[in-house]
């Protein structure tokens, strides 16, 4: 007896301390590198932070699934590579979804969502299309015509749910104004990125002003009045302040319904200036790319006396073949470099048939811009282009406020079960209380092992889980109760008390276990914090429960030889 | 027989009135704000229709200064836009209308794209139908099958209770509901199991009572146990309702339903069931407990009348 209370004692020695390890190390590593704190991670809702769930947007194009899961996968390195560039500590990107083809993004600290989504959203997404030279916009004009009228009819009956309601509100800020911005480019499948010049922003404010105006009461050939025969084949002027307005006709699904099959309509990037009035060119294409970024291994900045600033691009060997092979079907005609929706400078004639390397002339413009545009190429050229389709934004004073809370829960329900375990069960309740605390030390210490996130259903988890964890206890008591009304001595007692609750403390765990795995594998972010600090808690209820209960009991014996009475 | 007239008036309302869902579900945008001082709600609401978003719902969250604003994005007909810009929105004119930043806090906002909401509900609904089926599978392991049958049914109706008093009162499903509900399921399996487990063990040793006076006892038995664990728990549940603020909340009002309609499935509904699944299909003379059996089943005819819930 007296072995196996040695045995016992040492594995109640042993078992606090495996689990106590990791916590005193991984603090003591904390140390050393950042300032001390908890060893807990707080999850987004805890410290405040971003989390974005993006997918790839197949409203253009599609993917087999191969290509998919690959685009995918290329898509989570250059993520990766903008999100580090933020210099915000422990980000996290990665995929997510039944088929992983959502990518999760968790940047604590940030709260701007225009910020954060512009970093992950900006695209380099490069497209090199072939520009149409059959005038198949001419020949389609009146149709578009009539479908910009039709759906005006629309706009005039429910303004507030067709207008783009950014051009309805205010434009105060230079962050919101973008955004708007965005929203009217993100039609063409691009966006106003950073790169377009800043003077293109104030004239977008004034667009929106009159577009809000031209849409409340639409014009006959609202469409043709628009746009004006550029200097080549496919090329259309439209004046720089109508830029949005025509952006916003193109989103439109009746416009898109009678805009030529197989065709789409690219703004330029730069504006020009025709007799005193600024333009945008906007570019009639293929809708199908004869090239995607995808294809791109390298791509630098240079400089060349004749073309002025270029970005050189190099391409793998099978894509520069299939490059070589489109490129030699169409030489004669004009490429159109489209980078993120936009037209890059005014395409160019193909002369010839292009192989594995090429460049993208910018003409006068700085070689920083070059730079620019060819790091974007290089380490973020997307394969496919993203949306957000997921978005929580928490403010940092709210997850302070969450975890306050959330401790005075813990410490309410930490009361209250003492007050009832010590009320019912006296001295033994004692001994539960002492195990309690060990338990919540010992669930603190497994998330903080396992490197657990800690989230605010999780905090509620582990609140409820201090009221179930002296479940196990209870029934042991319940027991030695039963075995002590049998007439036997505490010691035979405690021992058969113990034995007999194993079956059901094992057997009701297990299957809580089980729920709570179900709901780790199909949670996400906050909820599976909830199934962690569930399974975590379970566990140190078992060890304290059955371990350490039963060796303050042992201790207690051995310190009072041949007790015949048991307070419980 | 109250449990079913309250499962059949809550499931009413189910059907009637359809459940709130959270936008995790139904896809939008759900934005947090704290204003300085209370501020008119229909003003709030206002704000919301002229920032584009007339049908915007406005609650009070939790205290008087914290409101929530649900909004479903549009123009989603024009295609897919790749950033939501619903918060940006609503944000610029609630400044406009209640200050600036020191005035008026957007504290938390979330955006879930419709395809993303399809998958989560479907994800829930899975994870319900797995849970039940694995620990249907470990009961049926563990025990013999008409336990685990017990098991489940009484599980059955504490997820029938459940969804019947969130209808009822009205709360929002969201992930976290949904989380609490499968807590509910283990938590109240975990009850069940432990009066099982007792009725094992004694018809192990008590081999002359019917199953009908072994599974009185056992629950005679277990009772101080479940009163007890029950009220820690629901003292935890308690301190979570109490202190934990406005999103724990839900959480915290289906857990405490829970553990109530847990323990009364365990104690009424499970051994109900048990019995009338018995008188059904009585033990087989050729388990290895034969003599066990033979007088359980024995003592089962001639008590044909099974307890019914509620009773």
């Amino acid at each position: 007896m007296l072995i196996v209370a040695m045995c016992l004692v040492s594995i109640y020695f042993l078992v606090p301390r495996t689990v106590k390890i990791p916590t005193r190390g991984k603090d003591g590593v904390l140390r050393t590198d950042t300032v001390r704190r908890i060893p807990l991670r707080k999850g987004l809702d805890l410290q405040g932070g971003m989390y974005l769930e993006l997918a790839p947007d197949l409203s253009k194009q599609t993917l087999t699934p191969d290509k998919m899961t690959d685009a995918v996968k290329r898509a989570v390195e250059t993520v990766r590579n903008r999100v580090d560039a933020m210099g915000v500590s422990e980000t996290s990107v990665q995929t997510a979804g039944a088929t992983s083809d959502k990518i999760v993004v968790q940047i604590p600290g940030i709260q701007d969502p225009a910020r954060a989504a512009k970093l992950v959203e900006e695209q380099a997404f490069l497209q090199f299309l072939i520009v149409d030279k059959a005038q198949a916009l001419e020949r389609s004009l009146s149709r578009l015509d009539d479908a910009v009228k039709q759906a005006g009819a629309v706009v005039a009956a429910a303004p507030t749910t067709e207008t783009p309601a950014a051009q309805t509100t205010g434009l105060e800020n230079l962050l919101r104004q973008q955004d708007t911005g965005k929203k009217a480019d993100t039609g063409k499948g691009g966006k106003g990125g950073s790169k377009a010049a800043g003077g293109r922003k104030d004239s977008l404010a004034k667009a929106k002003d009159s577009a809000a105006a031209d849409t409340t009461k639409p014009t006959n050939g609202a469409f043709s009045s628009l746009i004006n025969q550029g200097s080549m084949p496919g090329e259309y002027f439209v004046a720089n302040d109508k830029g949005p307005l025509l952006l916003h006709y193109l989103d439109l699904a009746q416009v898109k319904a009678a805009f030529p099959p197989g065709k789409a309509m690219y703004p330029g990037r730069d504006t020009i200036q025709r007799g005193g009035i600024w333009y945008r060119p906007f570019y009639v294409v293929d809708a199908n790319p004869i090239l995607t970024g995808a294809a791109l291994t390298d791509a630098k900045p240079n400089t060349n006396p004749t073309k002025g600033t270029v970005v050189e691009f190099t391409l793998s060997n099978a894509d520069g073949r299939r490059f070589r092979v489109q490129t030699g079907k169409h030489v004669g005609d004009y490429m159109a470099i489209v980078l993120d929706g936009l037209v890059i400078g005014q395409p160019p004639v193909i002369q010839e048939a292009i192989g594995t390397s090429g460049e993208i002339t910018l003409g006068g413009r700085d070689i920083s811009v070059a730079q620019d545009l060819a790091l974007v190429l290089r380490a973020g050229a997307l394969p496919v282009p993203l949306r957000i389709v997921n978005e929580r934004t928490i403010g940092p004073s709210l997850g302070q406020d969450s975890i306050d809370k959330g401790v005075r829960a813990g410490i309410l329900a930490l009361g209250l079960v003492v007050v009832i375990m010590i009320g019912y069960y006296r001295f033994s309740g004692m001994l539960a209380v002492g195990g309690l605390a060990l338990y919540v030390l010992f669930t603190a210490a497994t998330l903080a092992g396992f490197d657990a996130v800690l989230t605010l259903p999780g905090l509620a988890g582990f609140v409820l889980s201090i009221g179930i964890a002296v479940d196990a206890n209870v029934l042991i008591f319940e027991r030695i109760r039963e075995e002590m009304d049998r007439g036997k001595t505490p010691r035979t007692s405690i021992d058969e008390g113990f034995t007999h609750a194993m079956p059901a403390i094992i057997d009701s765990n297990v299957s809580t276990i089980l729920t709570a795995a179900v709901l780790y594998q199909y949670g996400t972010g906050p909820v599976r914090g909830f199934a962690v600090t569930l399974i975590a808690g379970i566990v140190a209820s078992l060890v304290t429960s059955i371990f350490v209960v039963r060796t303050f009991y042992l201790l207690w014996l051995n310190r009072t030889r041949g007790a015949q009475t048991l307070s419980i | 027989m109250t449990t079913i007239a309250f499962i059949v008036v809550g499931l009413s309302v189910l059907v009637v009135k359809h459940p709130r869902f959270s936008i995790e579900f139904t896809g939008g945008t759900t934005i947090q704000i704290q204003f300085d001082k209370a501020p008119d709600v229909a003003a709030v609401r206002s704000a919301a229709a002229d920032a584009g978003y007339p049908e915007a719902v406005v609650t009070r969250f939790g205290s008087p200064l914290d409101y929530t604003i649900s909004a479903q994005p549009h123009s989603s007909a024009n295609g897919p836009s790749r950033i939501d810009s619903t918060r940006v929105q609503i944000e610029a004119m609630l400044h406009r209308r209640f200050g600036d930043t020191t005035h008026v806090r957007v504290l938390d906002s979330q955006f879930v794209g419709s395809t993303v909401g399809d998958e989560l509900a479907s994800n829930a609904i899975k994870a319900i139908l797995i849970s039940f089926i694995v620990t249907l599978i470990y009961l049926w392991i563990r025990f013999e099958w008409r336990f685990g049958l017990a098991a489940t049914c009484a599980t059955m109706h504490d997820i029938l209770t459940t969804l019947a008093f969130i209808s009822i009162m009205r709360l929002e499903v969201s992930l976290t509901v949904v989380a609490a509900i499968l807590t509910v399921i283990g938590y109240s399996l975990n009850d069940t199991i432990i009066i099982f487990d007792r009725v094992r063990e004694n018809l192990k040793k008590q081999r002359k009572e019917s199953l009908r006076d072994v599974l009185n006892r056992s629950i005679n038995e277990t009772l101080p146990r479940s009163i007890l664990t029950h009220a820690t728990a629901f003292a935890a549940t308690l301190a979570l309702l109490i202190f934990a603020g406005a999103i724990i909340r839900p959480f915290a009002w289906v857990m405490a339903f829970g553990i109530f309609t847990g323990t009364f499935s365990s104690v009424y509904v499970a051994g109900a069931i048990l019995l009338w699944i018995e008188a059904k299909w009585p033990r087989q003379l050729s388990t290895d407990r034969r003599p066990a059996s033979r007088q359980g089943a024995a003592g089962k005819s001639s008590a044909p009348r099974v307890r019914e819930a509620g009773d």
